[in-house]
C-alpha cells in the first residue's frame, strides 16, 4: 500500500514541478491541472488514511528517508489534502489571465507535496529537508508578485527568520545522532541520553516556534501577508504555519520524557494566544488581523501539546485549517471586487456578498470559539489538559480564548455593518455573485467548519482519541465547557454591540497600548534593531578590514619579497658575482701568468675560461632588473634546489 | 587507463598546438569533444570501479599505474582513485566540460586559451590520482602556474596584478607544502615520497613535536590553496580580475587540491598529528565560515561576494573533517558521517560555485559590471537567467534538495557530537548565507529595473548548456545522494577508522 503513499506526494510533487519548469507555458492549463491533482490527491489521502502505508527510501549512509501515515498523520494528511483542494479551487477563479498561473499553481502543488512529507515524516532528515523546503516555498510564495521589491523584501525577512529557528532542527539532527539514535528516528528521540535529549527537544521547539510564528517570531507573519491571498490561506494559516504545532503533538512522547518541555511549551504557547489575540484585536487590516490570529491560535496548538491533549491539539489543527483558510479566501474574495482589506473599507461588504458574508461568519464564529463549532471543543480539550499544569495556565489561556472572540466580534461587525456607500453606489456595485469554483470551495470549507462540530459528542471524542493514538488523556468537564462556551459568546456578543454602537468604526485606536499592539509588539523593530544592523554594521567592519588586510598584505608581500631578493641579489654581488669575477681574475691572472711562459695553447685555454667567467659574472648580475616576480621565482629555485640538495646529501 | 584520463586533454592540447593554424572553431569543438570524451571515460571508471576495487580499505586503490619516476629519490609515477579521489575527478571533468562549452565562442586568442584549459584539465585531473607526494606537488604547481597564465592573458580589471598576487601568494604556500613533503620523506624508512607507502606506515607516528611541525607545513600549504582565513586574501582580488571560466575553475577545482589534500595526505599520514591538532583545524574551519559569510553580506560587487562564499563553503570542509579526527576515538560512525560531508561538500561546491561564477561571467558580458546596486528586475528581461541563478542561489545556501544540504547536513550532523559548540557557531554560517543569496537575487533579478537591467539579455543556448547541467547534477545529488555516497562512504569509514587509530 505504498502506492498510496507515493501518490499522495509523487502527484502533487511531480505535476506541481512540471508546471512551474513550464512557466508561462503551462498558464492556460495550469489550473485544471491543479485542480485535479489536488482532487487526486486527496483520494489518496484517504486511501492512504484508511491503508496506513510506510515508506522509505535511503538517504545518507545509515540515515534513511522515511514516510508513514498513522493516526495522527491520517487527520493531517486529508486535512492538508483537503484544504489544498478547496484553496487551488478558489484560485482557479482568482488568478486571472495576466497572472504567471504556471508558476503560482506549480509552487502551490509543490508545497503541498512537501507539507504532505512534513506530517508524514518519520525522521528528522526527511523533516528537516521538508522544513526547510516549506519555508523556500514560502519565500517564493510570498515574493509571488516580484516586480514590487516590498514584496520581496518581505518574502525574504520570513524566509531568513524562519531558517534562522531551522537551525534548530540541524541541531536536534545533529544531537540525536550524539545521543545514540542513529538512524535519526523521530520515534527514538525519547530514548536518548540526558543532555543531548534536552538538546534534541531544545532545537525542535525552537524550529516549531519560528515556524509556527510564536513569540518571539512572530513578526515574519505579518510580512508573509503581502502574498496573494491563497497563499495566505493555504501556506500562512492552514498548513506551513501549523505544521511547527503539528510536530510538537508528533514530539509528544520525547517531549513527556524530559521535565521541562511540556511546560515550557504550554507557557509559550498560552502567552503567545494571548498577547497575539490583543494584536489582532488592534490591526486594521482584515488580512493582518487573520494573521495576528493565526498566530493566537497556534498558540493554543502549543499549549495542547505541552499540555499533553493530543487529541484536541490534532483537532484544532484540522478545524482552524478549515475556518482560518476560509476567512483567508473570503478576504481574497473581497480584495478582489472591492479592491480593499482595510476593516473600514469592508464595512458592509456581507451584506453585499451574501455567500462570501456567510462563509466568513461560520469561519469567525469557528475561531471565535462559539458552541458547538469545532474549535471550542479543540480549545476546552487543551485548557482542561492546561488546568492539570495549574491554574494560572489555565487562566491565561481561558483569557487568551476570550480575546479570540473579541477580534472576530470587531471583524464581524465591520462586515455587517450597514454600508457607507450611499444608496445609488450600493445599486452601482451589486450583489455581487461569486464564480462557481469560488462558491464551491467556500461552502465546502464551511461544511467542513460546521460538520466537525460533531466532535463535541462524548462518543465521537472518545473514537477521535482513540484514532489519534491518545485514548487515555482524559476529556474536559462539563463546567469548563460550559463557561467557555459561554464566554465566547458573551464576549463576542458584547463587542460587537459595542463596536456596532461607537460608529467610529473598527479601529480601537483611543485604547492605550494601540500602537504597541498593533504594530505587532514591536518585534520587527527589536529584531532589525538586535539582529540585522549589529550583524550588518559587522559584516560591514569585517569587509573593510579584509579589503585593508588585502592591499596591505599586499604591498607587504611586495616589501618582503623586494627586500628578500634585495639580500639575494647583494649576496649574489657579494658572493656569486664577486666569486665569479674573482675567477675571472684568477682566470686572467693565470693567463698572464700563462703567457709569460710562452705556452700559447694553454693561454688559449685559460683566456676561454676567464671570458667565460666574465660573462658568467654579467649573467649572474642580470637578475637584478628589479622584477619583483624574477626575484621570487629565483627564490623559489634556490630553495627548490636547496630542499633537493638537502634531500639528495641524506 | 587513469594515464589515458589524465593526459588525453593534454594530448589533444598539444595536437591543436601543433596543428597549422586552425580555424576557432575547429579549436572550440575540439576541446569540447576532448572534455566530453575525458568525461565519458570518467563515466567508464565510475561505473567499473567497484569491479575494480572489491576491497574499500584505505590504501586500496583502483585502476593503479606505477612506473618509475625519479627511483634516487623513491618517488614514482603512481596513480589510482578510490571513493576519495573518484568524485572529484567525475566534477573536475564535468566543470571542464562545462566551461569548455561555455568558451565555443571565445574569439581571444582562442587556440592558447583552449590549450592552457586542456593543460590546466590535466594537471587537475593529475592531481586527483597522484598517489606520490612528488607527483601531486608538480601538478599542484603547475595547476598555480596554469592558472596565472589564464588571470594575467584572459581577465579583466587588473589581471596581471591580480595574476601576480595570487601566484606569489600560492606558490609560497606549495613551498610550505614541499617542505613538508620532505619532512615526511625524510621521516620515512626507506624513504619514499609514495603516498600509499606512508600511509601504511605513518612515519611521524608517536614523534611528537616532529609530526605536529610537519603537519604544521602541509597544513598551511594546503589552507593557502583551500583557502582558509587568513590565507584567503589572495582570492578576492584574483577572482574578481579572472574570466569567467578561470574563476569557475579556480573556484571549483583549484581550491579543491587544497581540501583534497587535507584528506588525502594531512589525516591517513599523519593521524596521530591531525587528532591531536584538530582543534586547530576546527577553529580555523569555523572562523572561515562565519568570516567568509559575514564579508560575503557586506559587499555589492557579486563576483567578491561568490568568492567569499567560497571561504564560508570550504570552512565547512575544515570543520568536518577536523571534528571527524576528534571523534574518531569514541564515535566512528559520526566521524565517518563527517568526512562524507567533507568529501560531499567538495563536490557539491565545485559544481554550485561553477555554476555561480559562469552566471556572474554572463551577467558581466552583457551589463558589463558586478556591482549588484547597478541591476535589479532582470527576470522580467531574463527568465531563464533568473531560473538557473535562483536555483543556484538556494544550492548554495544549503537549501535541501539540492547538493549543498548534503553535503553540509552530513558535516554539522557528524560534527555536533564531538564539537557541539563550534558546530553551533558554524550553524549560524548558513544563516547568514541564506541573507546574502537572497540579498543578491532581489538586487539582481527582483524588484525593479537598475541602471544597467536593459542591457541584459537571456541566456543563449550556449550558456544554458554549460550551467543547466551543473545544476541538474546539484539537484540529483540533492534528491539521490547515493550514487555519490556509495562512493566515498566506504573510503571516508576507513579514514575514520585509520584516524581512531
Amino acid at each position: 500500500m505504498t502506492a498510496a503513499l507515493g501518490a499522495l506526494i509523487g502527484l502533487p510533487a511531480v505535476v506541481g514541478a512540471v508546471l512551474l519548469v513550464s512557466e508561462r507555458r503551462a498558464d492556460a492549463v495550469a489550473a485544471p491541472c491543479a485542480v485535479t491533482a489536488t482532487a487526486l490527491t486527496l483520494v489518496a489521502a484517504v486511501v492512504a488514511a484508511v491503508t496506513r502505508p510506510a515508506a522509505s527510501v535511503p538517504m545518507l549512509p545509515g540515515i534513511r528517508a522515511g514516510t508513514a501515515v498513522d493516526g495522527l498523520s491520517a487527520v493531517a494528511v486529508i486535512t492538508v489534502s483537503a484544504v489544498s483542494l478547496m484553496v487551488v479551487l478558489f484560485a482557479s477563479a482568482e488568478m486571472g489571465r495576466e497572472e504567471a498561473r504556471g508558476r503560482f499553481f506549480g509552487l502551490m502543488l509543490l508545497f503541498t507535496a512537501a507539507v504532505l512529507v512534513a506530517v508524514t515524516s518519520t525522521t528528522l532528515v526527511t523533516l528537516l529537508m521538508v522544513w526547510e523546503i516549506m519555508g523556500a516555498l514560502s519565500y517564493a510564495l510570498i515574493g509571488y508578485w516580484w516586480h514590487e521589491a516590498h514584496r520581496v523584501r518581505s518574502a525574504t525577512l520570513a524566509f531568513v527568520t524562519t531558517r534562522g529557528t531551522d537551525l534548530g532542527l540541524y541541531l536536534a539532527a545533529g544531537a540525536a545522532l550524539a545521543g545514540g539514535a542513529e538512524a535519526l528516528q523521530l520515534s527514538a528521540l525519547a530514548s536518548l541520553e540526558g543532555g543531548w535529549r534536552d538538546a534534541a527537544v531544545a532545537g525542535m521547539i525552537l524550529a516549531a516556534l519560528g515556524k509556527s510564528a510564536q513569540l518571539p517570531f512572530s513578526f515574519w507573519l505579518s510580512h508573509a501577508m503581502v502574498g496573494p491571498s491563497p497563499v495566505s490561506a493555504l501556506l500562512h494559516s492552514a498548513t506551513m504555519v501549523a505544521a511547527g504545532g503539528y510536530l510538537m503533538l508528533r514530539a509528544r512522547p520525547v517531549l513527556s520524557a524530559t521535565e521541562w518541555a511540556g511546560p515550557a511549551l504550554a507557557w509559550l504557547g498560552a502567552v503567545t494566544a494571548l498577547l497575539l489575540g490583543a494584536v489582532a484585536f488592534h490591526q486594521s487590516d482584515l488580512k493582518q488581523l487573520l494573521a495576528a490570529s493565526t498566530a493566537s491560535h497556534m498558540g493554543f496548538l502549543f499549549l495542547a501539546a505541552g499540555a499533553g491533549a493530543v487529541g484536541g491539539g490534532i483537532l484544532h489543527f484540522s478545524a482552524h485549517a478549515a475556518a482560518k483558510s476560509l476567512l483567508f479566501l473570503c478576504a481574497g474574495a473581497w480584495l478582489a471586487s472591492l479592491g480593499t482589506q482595510g476593516l473600514r473599507g469592508l464595512r458592509g461588504a456581507a451584506r453585499r456578498h451574501p455567500l462570501v458574508g456567510a462563509a466568513f461568519t461560520v469561519g469567525a464564529l469557528a475561531v471565535a470559539g462559539v458552541p458547538p463549532l469545532p474549535l471550542w471543543t479543540a480549545k476546552d480539550e487543551a485548557l482542561a489538559a492546561a488546568l492539570h499544569l495549574g491554574p494560572a495556565l489555565y487562566v491565561t489561556g481561558l483569557a487568551a480564548s476570550a480575546v479570540s472572540a473579541a477580534y472576530t466580534a470587531r471583524a464581524l461587525a465591520a462586515v455587517w455593518s450597514p454600508s457607507p456607500l450611499t444608496g445609488e453606489e450600493a445599486s452601482r456595485s451589486g450583489v455581487r455573485r461569486a464564480p462557481l469554483p469560488e462558491a464551491l470551495s467556500l461552502a465546502a470549507l464551511s461544511s467542513a467548519a460546521i460538520g466537525l462540530s460533531v466532535l463535541a459528542l462524548p462518543v465521537v471524542a472518545r473514537w477521535w482519541r482513540a484514532l489519534v493514538g491518545a485514548p487515555d488523556t482524559p476529556g474536559p468537564a462539563a463546567w469548563e465547557m460550559a463557561l467557555s462556551g459561554l464566554l465566547a459568546v458573551a464576549v463576542l456578543a458584547l463587542t460587537w454591540w459595542a463596536v456596532a454602537r461607537s460608529r467610529a468604526g473598527a479601529v480601537p485606536d483611543q485604547v492605550p497600548g494601540h500602537r504597541f499592539l498593533g504594530g505587532w509588539l514591536g518585534l520587527d523593530t527589536a529584531a532589525r534593531t538586535l539582529v540585522t544592523r549589529p550583524v550588518t554594521a559587522l559584516a560591514r567592519a569585517l569587509a573593510a578590514a579584509d579589503d585593508h588586510v588585502i592591499a596591505g598584505g599586499a604591498r607587504t608581500a611586495a616589501r618582503a619579497t623586494a627586500s628578500l631578493s634585495g639580500r639575494l641579489s647583494a649576496f649574489d654581488d657579494r658572493g656569486l658575482a664577486g666569486g665569479v669575477r674573482s675567477a675571472s681574475g684568477w682566470g686572467t691572472h693565470a693567463a698572464d701568468l700563462a703567457r709569460l711562459r710562452g705556452e700559447g695553447a694553454v693561454e688559449g685555454a685559460v683566456r676561454a675560461v676567464a671570458s667565460g667567467a666574465r660573462s658568467l659574472a654579467v649573467w649572474a648580475l642580470r637578475p637584478q632588473t628589479g622584477l619583483l616576480h624574477q626575484y621570487y621565482v629565483q627564490a623559489v629555485i634556490a630553495l627548490v634546489v636547496l630542499a633537493a640538495v638537502v634531500v639528495l646529501m641524506r | 587507463m587513469l594515464s589515458v584520463v589524465v593526459f588525453l586533454p593534454l594530448l589533444v592540447g598539444l595536437v591543436l598546438l601543433a596543428a597549422p593554424r586552425p580555424r576557432d572553431g575547429v579549436v572550440a569543438w575540439s576541446w569540447v569533444a576532448a572534455a566530453a570524451l575525458d568525461l565519458l571515460l570518467v563515466v567508464g571508471l565510475w561505473a567499473y570501479y567497484p569491479a575494480a576495487a572489491p576491497d574499500t580499505g584505505l590504501g586500496d586503490f583502483a585502476y593503479e599505474e606505477r612506473l618509475l619516476w625519479i627511483p634516487s629519490v623513491g618517488a614514482s609515477y603512481h596513480l589510482g582513485v578510490d571513493g576519495f579521489s573518484l568524485p572529484l575527478l567525475a566534477m573536475t571533468a564535468v566543470l571542464f566540460l562545462a566551461c569548455a562549452v561555455d568558451s565555443l565562442r571565445q574569439r581571444r586568442r582562442a587556440r592558447a586559451h583552449a590549450v592552457l584549459f586542456l593543460f590546466l584539465q590535466t594537471v587537475s585531473m593529475g592531481l586527483f590520482s597522484a598517489l606520490d607526494l612528488l607527483l601531486f606537488f608538480v601538478f599542484f604547481d603547475l595547476s598555480i602556474v596554469g592558472m596565472y597564465f589564464v588571470i594575467a592573458g584572459w581577465g579583466h580589471g587588473r589581471p596581471t596584478r591580480s595574476a601576480l598576487q595570487f601566484f606569489l601568494y600560492t606558490f609560497l604556500g606549495s613551498l610550505a607544502l614541499l617542505l613538508g613533503f620532505i619532512g615526511l620523506y625524510v621521516a620515512a624508512d626507506p624513504h619514499t615520497f609514495d603516498m600509499v607507502e606512508l600511509t601504511a606506515g605513518t612515519p611521524l607516528e608517536g614523534r611528537g613535536l616532529a609530526g605536529g611541525l610537519v603537519l604544521l607545513a602541509i597544513g598551511v600549504g594546503l589552507a593557502v590553496k583551500t583557502p582558509t582565513v587568513p590565507f584567503h586574501t589572495w582570492l578576492p582580488p584574483a577572482h574578481t580580475d579572472a574570466p569567467a571560466v578561470g574563476s569557475a575553475i579556480l573556484a571549483g577545482v583549484l581550491l579543491k587540491m587544497g581540501t583534497y589534500g587535507f584528506v588525502r595526505i594531512a589525516m591517513p599520514i599523519l593521524p596521530g598529528a591531525w587528532v591531536e591538532y584538530a582543534m586547530v583545524a576546527v577553529v580555523v574551519g569555523v572562523v572561515s565560515v562565519l568570516y567568509g559569510s559575514l564579508v560575503a553580506l557586506a559587499q555589492t560587487d557579486v563576483k567578491r561576494m561568490i568568492a567569499y562564499t567560497s571561504v564560508n563553503h570550504m570552512g565547512y570542509v575544515l570543520l568536518g573533517l577536523g571534528a571527524a579526527g576528534l571523534a574518531a576515538g569514541e564515535r566512528p560512525e559520526a566521524a565517518s558521517l563527517a568526512v562524507t560531508g567533507a568529501v560531499t561538500q567538495m563536490v557539491s561546491h565545485g559544481l554550485l560555485t561553477g555554476a555561480l561564477f559562469l552566471l556572474a561571467g554572463a551577467l558581466h558580458d552583457r551589463g558589463g559590471t558586478y556591482d549588484m546596486g547597478s541591476y535589479g528586475g532582470l527576470a522580467a528581461r531574463a527568465p531563464r537567467f533568473a531560473a538557473l541563478a535562483a536555483v543556484a542561489f538556494f544550492g548554495s545556501l544549503g537549501l535541501p534538495g539540492l547538493s549543498g544540504f548534503i553535503a553540509e547536513f552530513q558535516i554539522f550532523a557528524g560534527s555536533l557530537g564531538p564539537v557541539p559548540v563550534p558546530t553551533a557557531l558554524a550553524l549560524l554560517g548558513i544563516l547568514v548565507t541564506a541573507a546574502l543569496f537572497l540579498r543578491a537575487l532581489q538586487r539582481l533579478f527582483l524588484g525593479g529595473p537598475g541602471p544597467c537591467t536593459a542591457r541584459v539579455g537571456d541566456l543563449s543556448a550556449r550558456e544554458t548548456a554549460a550551467i543547466a547541467p551543473l545544476l541538474a547534477l546539484s539537484l540529483l545529488i540533492g534528491l539521490a545522494p547515493h550514487f555519490l555516497l556509495d562512493r566515498i562512504e566506504p573510503a571516508a569509514r576507513a579514514l575514520a577508522a585509520l584516524v581512531a587509530g
